[in-house]
């Protein structure tokens, strides 16, 4: 009964069987909520997860582990494409302190955006190496504050991405420059995820000295 | 949406009252994105958070969506739906692509239907 006429669909096909994640990394306030309000069907919702860490000494008689619980708030969207598949993408913060939850939260993750800004691109070096370390495929996207304007060699040599990540410029609160970052994010996917026939050998760029 | 963040209220007592104090054992099988659909309808007597969920996943809702209704974080949330699954009173539809298990036609879908956006 999914026959809601306004722009948000609020219900998914009761076809609907293939979840699919998208995750969107930065330091506070990059902008993460509002690139996936920009592109998602729904409003933003938030929730967390809590984690209790293994190997903490469980003392109190309760036997809960509260006192070493941590928890992560975080914040998604959803994007349904067809009967079948609904991407879900998810704002999650990237400080030191949340990354081991991640291994959990983000597992099966299909790719990541870090979205930076150009003024605080320091906030960003722990997301990439963790990314990096992960295997997890992603894209940087430096979101427009309207500070200095940097080249895109410098931004990439201040974050020392490799060059096959790709590195746009965006502004979070277009859906159309948000849905480019997305696109941008799956076309990579494509080049890394190697398909079972390979398509016709592009020339390999010559690494720089 | 005016509600506070949620879960951030609830003592960790709450929590353990909700699930009888078990840990997440049989809930691991719940990724953020398994789609959960209801195999029947709320009883009487019912845990009202059991409940709720029958009455959230009458279509697919992610584990995420469901977490976010209840106001649950998403570790509790997999608990009750571990309950649920293992009382067949839902089913579950797992996720099928990750990136380490690539599959082309996934992606491709996804572009599509990103580039009609
Ligand atoms: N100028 C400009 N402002 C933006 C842009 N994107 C977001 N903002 C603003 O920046 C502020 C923070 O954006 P959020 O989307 O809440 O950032 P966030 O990363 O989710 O923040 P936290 O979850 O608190 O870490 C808001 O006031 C946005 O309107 C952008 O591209 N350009
Ligand atoms: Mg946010």
């Amino acid at each position: 009964m999914d026959s809601v006429t306004s722009e948000q669909r609020r219900t998914l096909h009761s076809t609907a069987d293939n979840g699919l994640k998208i995750v969107v990394v930065g330091g506070f306030g990059v902008g993460k909520t509002t690139l996936v309000r920009s592109v998602s069907e729904i409003r933003p919702l938030n929730t967390e997860e809590t984690m209790t860490q293994a190997g903490e000494g469980v003392d109190d008689t309760a036997g809960v582990a509260a006192k070493s619980a941590t928890t992560v708030a975080f914040d998604f969207g959803r994007i349904s494409f067809d009967a079948h598949n609904v991407l879900y993408l998810f704002g999650a913060p990237g400080q030191e302190r949340f990354w081991f939850l991640w291994d959990r939260l983000f597992s099966g993750t299909l790719g990541a955006v870090v979205l930076v800004d150009t003024r605080r691109l320091a906030d960003s070096w722990y997301a990439i190496d963790r990314l990096e370390h992960h295997g997890t495929p992603f894209v940087v996207a430096c979101n427009d504050f309207g500070g200095p304007a940097h080249t895109p060699a410098r931004i990439r040599g201040a974050l020392d991405l490799a060059d096959e990540v790709p590195l746009v410029m965006c502004d979070a609160r277009s859906r159309e420059s948000s849905k480019q970052v997305l696109i941008t994010l799956v076309e990579h996917l494509r080049t890394v995820v190697a398909p079972a026939v390979r398509p016709v050998p592009q020339p390999i760029p010559e690494p720089a000295p | 949406m005016s509600r506070g963040r949620p879960g951030r209220d609830d003592s960790p007592d709450r929590l353990y009252t909700l699930t009888g104090g078990r840990s997440r054992a049989g809930s691991d099988a719940f990724d953020l994105v398994t789609l959960v659909v209801s195999e029947s309808d709320p009883v009487p007597g019912m845990q009202s958070e059991h409940a709720a969920i029958l009455r959230m996943c009458r279509l697919p809702t992610a584990v995420v969506e469901v977490a976010a209704g209840l106001g649950l974080p998403v570790s509790i949330t997999r608990i009750l739906l571990a309950d649920l699954h293992d009382t067949g009173r839902i089913s579950a539809r797992h996720p099928r692509a990750s990136y380490r298990l690539p599959d082309h036609d996934i992606l491709e879908q996804v572009l599509v239907g990103l580039r009609n956006l």
